[in-house]
């Protein structure tokens, strides 16, 4: 059977592709990858599998984080929170979960759900609902794709478990849930659109911890920046240069804001604006669209070479601007109305898409 | 009766601890250094009376010390002196899927860790408990704690802006085990909870360290007839009392690189540079901004734990004027290991068998000591690693250079500064009298400050009057620490708002500082 065994080693690779993936966003993989060390230290390497080696119905639950990257910073997981996730999902349908599925690879979100699947004996698929991150619930490819969402699990770290059953639909689990995770002190666990694993071609991202372990590899790999960043797959280079500026506000469970970036070494006079929210969604430069969202826009320390969350963005950082083509599902019609630039109220030429 | 109107500044370093007099104006009287001994006290004392010898100066002459020191980085390095920590985190149901300290490495977990909980308590962003506080749990591990430990240290979830759990812990700690060193997170770290816990502990395993170098000073100091408080530098280049220091001595953590800073500020007269500090076996690179230097913006890592408390922004090269130059030829390499205070022994210069950057900048005519003769047949090696120097150095000027510093000075100090020169920066170069003890200078011309911490509940008016009420306090401490009433200002407020508190409130950190007054103006 085609089994992926993650080792430890393979985790500081992981961490760096989500980082990579999630565009800013999908919370910070510090202390994710700490937890997942410690999980594979004491249960041995994570089993990840295609979504070929489970049986068509087998059922499959999607499941991450959901709130403020600060709090889960602060109140670190217990660890179990999925066992009232995946609990509640099996009382509800009457049978047992196979495997569990990131939301999305990407941040902290990349990483969680290894962890609860060990500490549960559950498998992990290799796939997952965006390819990257995006803010909202509904933009996920299970939502676009209109799947099932009920039952929607909503769970903290003292075992509390919110349900949301009946008539709900994306656009309410995502309310309901961000309200829910606010009252829970900023951050919630939280699991749905519970599926079959036959649906997972039509209604996933397949291969995505792959594909950030492929992207992480080849940035570690790599010597220097340059170097870094032409073994990312498909990445570009919009600039290299230093945080000159970042506004920022946080409301409703979003960060909003943007970074304005000076172009150094051969960049030098470059200047370029990063507009976020929670994700990084658009790059201008002297007025014109130079990225946009589906497209991944990530802001690298130029060093490191690691992804740095949007609330983690200083004045004076170092950094290096990529850009990384999203799964081609987001750049389909259903795609770009869902999570195009126009879905976060932009009005941008049919250019930018590109 | 002669008045107590110089200033001794002290720096104990892994080789050498140098001492410096001061007089009234500033200006350096005398300059020493004698080797750091094992003990530290008797190196201390050496230096001292070398330095009051020299100056035929009274030791009651001597109104100030200021000590900096790189003993704690060196003592978590070397896993020397660490006191066996007590960690108590108060946050479950929440955080148990880490281990207390789980990223530090496994040798200093080790040797450090004596003992750990996760106990049920913390804050919710709103102050809501996350699990219910337990006296009687806290009670039962600090008197098994205590047996076998001899520190403790508190960490609580969100506990920087609701400390009353870490304070609780506190008390009950010491009604079972007595005065023994208890470091709390919220008053060393920010926000990120592995973080804060990890300075947390390191604050309580260098509490013996910290300790020993108050006591090693003062023990000096009476033994040389000297009678004055003790002062020593914290991590952003100001002073704190030996009292403090020895409670908190993670504050001072990064005393050494940040009093060179200060100490080349006075000597260049020049308040934005980049300041190169040449030792034995490192380089420290670091920048002078408005005067001071600058703090990292990023967290401190120190001894291989990483942790959220401030620290002089400073990049160092494991590179010196005892560097070793290894291979030959094409194989050629230099660093990290170093000869150290053996180099009046090694060098070849000095008649030695090993060729160090000493050596490299005696051949490039940089420096003028011992004999060149020996070093024709190295020639290759020798252009090889000062070229290499040059290349490491320009790479970590340059990181700070394109950080949007518009300085064009640089001030170059340090005991082997000579291995650089004008052609190795884009840079003017300027090399002050008194370079080779800019550490001990900058201790002692350090303005002295100090932090008001406080949670206002305030709005309107009444907040404006609560900031105006922390600034005078702030202001009132420094000058009670000897700050002169006529410089002493705020140089930095803090303010944290305690984001999802219904009414608004804010954590407040205001801290003044000034410089120490002179006998002359008292």
């Amino acid at each position: 059977m085609a089994v992926m065994q993650l080792t430890e080693a393979d985790l500081t690779a992981l961490a760096f592709g989500c980082g990579l993936l999630g565009a800013g966003g999908g919370g910070e993989t510090r202390t994710a990858t700490l937890m997942a060390r410690e999980s594979v230290r004491t249960r041995g390497p994570v089993e990840v599998v295609r979504h070929t080696d489970l049986a068509e119905d087998d059922l499959v639950l999607p499941c991450g984080l959901l709130g403020a990257p600060t709090v889960s910073a602060e109140k670190i997981l217990s660890g179990d929170e999925a066992a009232g996730l995946v609990a509640t999902t099996e009382e509800r349908l009457g049978r047992r979960v196979t495997a569990l599925m990131c939301l999305e690879v990407a941040g902290s979100n990349g990483l969680i759900p290894l962890v609860w699947a060990q500490r549960l004996g559950l498998k992990v698929v290799d796939a997952d609902g965006i390819g990257r991150a995006f803010p909202m619930l509904t933009q996920v490819a299970m939502s676009v794709t209109d799947q099932k969402v009920a039952p929607v699990v909503i769970t903290d770290e003292r075992g509390i478990t919110v349900t949301l059953e009946g008539a709900v639909t994306s656009v309410w689990a995502e309310r309901l849930c961000r309200t829910v995770a606010t009252v829970f002190g900023g951050r919630a666990a939280v699991s749905l659109f519970p599926m079959h694993a036959g649906d997972l071609p039509t209604a996933s991202i397949l291969g995505s911890i792959s594909h950030a372990l492929d992207l992480g590899r080849a940035v570690l790999g790599a010597r220097d920046r340059d170097g870094a960043v032409r073994r990312i797959p498909g990445a570009e280079v919009v600039l290299a240069g230093m945080v000159r500026d970042v506004q920022r506000t946080t409301a409703n469970g979003f960060v909003r804001g943007h970074a304005l970036i000076q172009g150094v070494d051969d960049d030098t006079g470059r200047l370029v604006r990063v507009e976020f929210r929670n994700e990084n969604l658009v790059a201008l430069e002297d007025g014109a669209v130079v990225a946009a969202t589906p497209t991944i826009i990530s802001v690298l320390d130029s060093v490191e070479m690691s992804a740095i969350a949007t609330e983690d963005l200083v004045f004076g950082q170092m950094v290096t601007v990529v850009t990384l083509a999203a799964a081609p599902f987001w750049y389909t019609e259903a795609g770009l109305e869902a999570a195009g630039p126009h879905a976060f109220g932009y009005r941008l030429g049919p250019e930018a898409h590109s | 009766m002669s008045r107590a109107d110089f200033r001794l500044g002290i720096d104990v370093g892994g080789t050498n601890t140098d001492a410096v007099l001061l007089d009234d104006d500033l200006s350096v009287r005398t300059k020493c250094k004698s080797p750091t001994t094992a003990d530290v006290v008797s190196g201390i004392i050496s230096a001292i009376s070398l330095a009051l010898d020299t100056a035929g100066l009274d030791p009651a002459r001597v109104g100030h010390v200021m000590v900096s020191t790189t003993l704690a980085t060196n003592a978590l390095l070397q896993r020397r002196n660490l006191l066996r920590v007590a960690q108590l985190r108060i946050g479950a149901p929440a955080t148990t899927a880490l281990r207390l300290l789980c990223d530090w490495p496994e040798d200093l977990r080790a040797s450090t860790v004596g003992a750990a909980l996760i106990a049920p308590g913390g804050f919710e962003t709103d102050g809501t408990e996350i699990g219910v506080f337990d006296d009687d749990l806290i009670r039962r591990f600090a008197e098994d704690a205590a047996a076998t430990c001899d520190a403790f240290a508190v960490t609580g979830v969100f506990s920087p802006h609701f400390p009353d759990q870490e304070l609780r812990a506190r008390e009950i700690i010491r009604e079972v085990a007595g005065e023994i060193p208890i470091s709390l997170s919220h008053e060393i770290g920010s926000l990120g909870l592995v973080d804060r816990e990890s300075a947390a502990a390191l604050n309580a395993a260098l509490a013996g360290v910290a300790a020993e170098l108050v006591r090693s000073v003062e023990a000096a100091l009476r033994a040389s007839g000297v009678a004055c408080d003790t002062y020593v530098v914290q991590n952003d280049g100001t002073l704190m009392s030996g009292d403090v220091a020895t409670r908190y001595p993670v504050l001072s953590i990064g005393s050494g690189p940040a009093s060179s800073i200060v100490g080349a500020q006075h000597l260049a007269g020049i308040d934005e540079a980049i300041v190169v500090d040449v030792g034995g076996t490192s380089t420290d690179i670091g920048v002078l901004v408005g005067g001071r230097p600058r703090s990292s913006v990023a967290g401190a890592s120190v001894g291989g734990v990483r942790a959220n408390f401030r620290m002089p922004d400073v990049i160092s090269i494991g590179l010196g004027g005892g560097s070793v130059i290894h291979g030959r030829g094409a194989g050629t390499r230099v660093g990290p290991h170093s000869v150290g205070a053996a180099l009046k022994d090694r060098a070849v210069v000095f008649g030695g068998d090993t060729l160090t950057m000493t050596d490299a900048a005696v051949w490039a005519r940089r420096m003028r000591l011992g004999h060149a003769a020996g070093l024709a047949s190295h020639q290759r090696e020798l252009r090889w690693a000062m070229a290499e120097a040059t290349r490491l150095l320009r790479t970590a000027v340059g990181r700070f250079h394109i950080a949007g510093e518009q300085t064009s000075v640089a001030v170059v100090v340090g005991g082997a500064s000579e291995l650089f020169d004008e052609k190795d920066f884009d840079l003017e170069l300027l090399r002050p009298e008194h370079f080779e003890s800019a550490n001990a200078v900058g201790a002692a011309v350090a303005r002295v400050s100090r932090e008001v911490d406080l949670v206002t509940h305030a709005s309107g008016p009444e907040r404006e009057r609560a900031v105006a009420d922390a600034h005078r306090a702030a202001i009132d401490y420094a000058l009670a620490a000897g700050a002169d009433p006529r410089e002493t200002s705020v140089i930095a407020v803090e303010e944290t708002p305690l984001a999802y508190a219904a009414d608004g409130a804010v954590r407040l950190r205001v801290r003044a500082a000034g410089p120490i007054a002179r006998a002359s103006s008292r």
